[in-house]
């Protein structure tokens, strides 16, 4: 066995403790033929600390597009020539896609807002569209609206918020090549108020935007000091029209390895597929990736683009005897 | 229809093969009768593309 592996095995699947920075290099850095052993590790890790249950969520978006910050990756910037147009999505449509995500059997529903931060109007229709769910659907509502203030923070908190999405995006050193228009520490200092509010801090990142693997092992460390409850995992899916839209698409055994790092950091914490499984791992590497850490998957469609269908997922977790955390387990 | 609703050009301007790949994994996003980029709103379940001039269209049921 590997060296890192045989430390991972009494660090992390017996005590409990992440793999440090420098480990995870290692962990990125192993060779093809490691890859079933590593995955088998990050699994039996996910079954110690975890368990078998599978957390399901949906997404919506309810302010899409013109948004005006930079990240390099987003379909969604006012800054660059992409096809995406803005538009809102009105509170009826809001419970609409709430229902159809709670009828998957999801327990959280997650309303995203394409925007620096939320100004006045936002606040007013996520108020509105909160209560119109709540009035109706039983199940969490996450948010994701961007930078926030400290009042702000504590309104969500107020309306009944569960959770709260705010990504790193990228480790702290490779940052400045995805995103100008804000820095790292603003991101970090939304995700420390978070944590510090009562509501769940969900923090991630993207992976596949030309980081380096020390870039990508930093990224794991940094979450992992962020000690948030669920950690989204996306791989870059180079949209038309972007600075990142020619990067190619990360090849699926650096994707394995990546999941599997990320569970070896963070043993405790909700490890979700988010965007970019689909074109990155295909139908094979999702099952992998659920056998090797993942513990949580979005079902359905995503922010402007479509994904696989729910069924074949929900049908997957049956194969796999990995059951859907139900909404009372997650309270 | 006469533009490609994946990339906008001309469905007769060259192969749309890759764009259709792509399409299934993706809305539409421009108007296949006039290439108007549309208004997309994309739900869990389903999408609704809206052209200015010639109207919605929903995702197949
Ligand atoms: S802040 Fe969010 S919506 Fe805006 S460009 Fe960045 S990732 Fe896209």
């Amino acid at each position: 066995m590997n060296d890192v592996l045989t430390t991972a095995r009494e660090q992390v699947l017996a005590r409990g403790d992440g793999l440090a920075e420098d480990q995870l290099f290692e962990v990125l850095s192993l060779p093809d033929e490691a890859i079933p052993e590593l995955l088998e590790l990050a699994h039996e890790v996910r079954m110690r600390w975890c368990g078998p249950e599978v957390e399901v969520e949906g997404i919506v978006s309810l302010k899409t597009g013109g948004c005006p910050e930079d990240c390099h990756f987003c379909s969604q910037s006012g800054q660059f020539e992409s096809p995406v147009r803005s538009v809102w999505l009105d509170i009826a449509e809001l419970v609409r896609a709430a229902k159809e995500t709670a009828a998957t059997g999801a327990s959280e529903f997650c309303i995203v807002a394409a925007v620096r931060g939320p100004d006045e109007r936002l606040m007013s229709q996520v108020r509105d569209g909160i209560a119109a769910i709540q009035a109706e659907v039983d199940i969490n509502v996450a948010c994701s609206l961007g930078m926030l203030t400290q009042p702000q923070v504590d309104d969500l908190q107020e309306i009944g918020v569960h959770r709260y999405n705010h990504n790193l995006e990228a480790a702290r050193s490779h940052f400045p090549s995805v995103v100008t228009t804000h820095t790292f520490e603003e991101r970090w200092e939304t995700c420390l108020m978070v944590r510090d509010s009562g509501m769940e801090l969900c923090c991630g990142g993207l992976v596949g935007m030309g980081e380096s693997l020390a870039q990508r092992a930093e990224l794991a460390a940094q979450l992992a000091e962020l000690t948030p409850h669920e950690v989204p995992l996306n791989f870059l899916n180079p949209r038309p029209g972007t600075p990142f839209g020619s990067l190619p698409v990360m090849e699926s055994e650096d994707a394995l390895r990546t999941i599997a790092a990320f569970r070896l950091a963070m043993p405790r914490t909700v490890l979700r597929y988010a965007g970019g499984r689909e074109i990155t791992l295909g139908d094979l590497g999702t099952r992998d990736g659920l056998l090797g850490g993942i513990n949580a998957v979005i079902v359905g469609n995503y922010l402007t683009t479509l994904g696989r269908d729910v069924e074949e997922d929900l049908e997957l977790l049956g194969e796999l005897r990995m059951p859907i955390k139900e909404l009372s387990k997650t309270l | 229809m006469m533009f490609c609703d994946h990339c906008g050009e001309r469905l007769d301007s060259g192969v749309h093969t890759e764009c259709e790949k792509r399409r299934t994994l993706e809305p539409p996003r421009y108007c296949p009768q006039c290439r108007r980029r549309m208004k997309v709103q994309v739900t869990p379940r389903g999408w609704t593309a809206t052209c200015s001039r010639h109207g919605e269209t929903d995702s197949p049921s």
